[in-house]
């Protein structure tokens, strides 16, 4: 569990990134933080491994405030994967993938021969382990940056807007791949995106986020979706312009769904269920949408 | 044509002698700026300091230079030891920008997430920055080699065997070849200690010779070569 208590951080007199945030992030569980450039949701997650010191609040681990920990000893001890992967250019797949473990003095056969099975676990063919992160595309360099944010099997894993740089398409697969491996290793993710729909698809629980760290809203995306609190948070979230609010039409046999905008959702197949686990992030996100 | 035939092993000595005179320099010049360019690149207060005075070495001239060496470190007038001293602060006037330059060319987002897994400042410096910085250190490098074996022929004249004796030996006893022999010899050896240079970068920086897409110049101006 990770616990934010009334944190703030001030980099300039003037400049409140965060203020006053209180939060706590249930351990094997996806909580998002989303909100647009300015709302110090990256200064959040850094808080965590202390690439950022809160100017006052304290944040705790397990119980144990991060303060009182060596930040080097710290990171090292949780996974961090960013966008643009954030990957050495100057190191092989396999051996960014071996960097922390190397890093904390695992003998580098060992650590090479678990980072090839990392690569196995997020989904990429052993074939690439020798080259450069440059000779990748951008979906395999950012697989490669969340296995390299596994490699030390870390109880907490940050990701930095890790599928922001990546096409529709990839960022797709990316987030699957995601929940995919988050069913088999159960890690408490910190997750940080602007990007709503994603945030709904990714979170257990959404954090929405407004300008200078204010929290607008927190919650299930189901309880944010029906129970919006205020118009900031619908207009976020997009049930202000009617994104959200869908209505069959049925056109020559086939019953279309559609928001109020007119846009074509998706279409209503038989047999739809709701209540699976990704319920109204999954209807939202429809697939037209983009 | 004569001369050189006869006299190959007078032209191959003096090479050696001309090597033994740059290749110290060099490595001193490319040890001695890497800490005085990591403190430029650290600071915004030293950068000004370090960078401002060792562009200043840069404007002595060398002949007062090899006068003045002897009574500073207290080595005799005709010591190779001055030549390299000598040599040595021209290549840390070049270098200590080149290598600040270098490190802060290291792209931001890399440095971070270096720092976000746990590399320490220390490791960090040495395991992420200085490699990145490798393709920009390598092309200063090379400057300052080809300009040290240049600026190595000085030393003829204050009477330090190089390369410089013959074009100092020919103009004296006008024998025209051996000015020739002396130039000629001088940018082979450049050229040689140049292509050694981008062999060990090759072999020292892989990951660049496979991405082509980033193409790295010089960040030194032609201008400080002819100096």
């Amino acid at each position: 569990m990770i616990e934010f208590r009334s944190v703030t951080k001030r980099f300039t007199q003037d400049a409140v990134a965060v203020n006053d945030f209180s939060l706590v992030l249930p351990s094997r569980k996806i909580t998002v933080l989303v909100g647009s450039s300015g709302s110090g949701k990256t200064t959040l997650l850094r808080m965590i491994n202390r690439m950022v010191d809160p100017t006052s609040g304290s944040i705790e681990i397990d119980g144990v405030d991060v303060a009182t920990l060596e930040p080097v000893k710290l990171r090292r001890s949780i996974g961090y994967v960013m966008q643009n992967s954030g990957l050495l250019p100057h190191r092989k797949v396999v051996d960014n993938v071996a960097t922390v473990p190397l890093l904390r003095g695992v003998p580098r056969k060992q650590a090479r021969l678990d980072a090839l099975e990392l690569l196995d676990t997020v989904g990429l063919s052993r074939t690439l382990a020798d080259r450069y992160p440059s000779q990748l595309s951008g979906g395999q360099q950012q697989r490669v940056g969340v296995a390299r944010g596994l490699a030390v099997n870390p109880n907490i894993l940050l990701m930095d807007e890790p599928f922001g740089a990546v096409d529709p398409i990839v960022r797709a697969e990316l987030q699957q791949e995601l929940l995919r491996l988050q069913q088999e290793l159960d890690k408490t993710v910190v997750f940080v995106t602007h990007d709503i729909d994603e945030a709904f698809l990714l979170g257990d629980q959404v954090v929405i986020l407004r300008t200078g760290g204010l929290v607008a809203q927190i919650g299930s995306p189901t309880e944010i979706l029906a129970n919006p609190v205020d118009e900031f948070v619908s207009s976020f979230v997009g049930a202000d312009r009617g994104k959200r609010s869908l209505h069959l039409e049925n056109h020559g046999g086939d019953d279309l769904v559609v928001d109020s905008e007119g846009r074509l959702a998706g279409v209503l197949s038989t047999g739809t269920k709701a209540g699976t686990r990704s319920g109204p992030g999954a209807a939202a996100q429809g697939g037209v949408r983009q | 044509m004569t001369w050189i035939w006869s006299n190959g092993d007078l032209i191959w000595d003096r090479t050696l002698d001309h090597l033994v005179l740059s290749v110290p320099p060099i490595l001193l010049s490319f040890l001695l700026a890497l800490p005085l360019g990591a403190l430029a690149n650290r600071y915004r207060a030293s950068r000004g300091v370090i960078l401002g005075s060792v562009g200043l070495l840069y404007a002595i001239p060398s002949l007062p230079l090899f006068i003045v060496l002897p009574v500073i470190v207290g080595t005799s007038a005709r010591s190779p030891l001055n030549l390299i001293i000598a040599l040595t602060l021209y290549g840390v006037a070049l270098m200590v920008r080149v290598v600040a330059d270098g490190l802060a060319s290291v792209d931001r987002d890399v440095r971070q997430s270096a720092a976000g897994v746990g590399f320490s400042s220390w490791s960090e410096f040495w395991q992420v920055e200085l490699p990145l910085a490798g393709p920009v250190l390598l092309a200063g490098l090379r400057v300052v080699a080809v300009s040290t074996v240049s600026l190595a022929t000085v030393g003829a004249v204050i009477g330090v065997q190089s390369l410089g004796s013959l074009f100092t030996d020919g103009f004296q006893r006008g024998i025209q070849a051996e000015i020739i022999a002396g130039i000629v010899a001088t940018v082979v050896l450049a050229l040689v200690l140049d292509g050694v240079l981008v062999l060990l970068g090759r072999l020292l920086m892989p990951w660049t010779r496979k991405s082509s897409s980033r193409v790295l110049l010089p960040v030194v101006t032609p201008a400080a070569v002819t100096r």
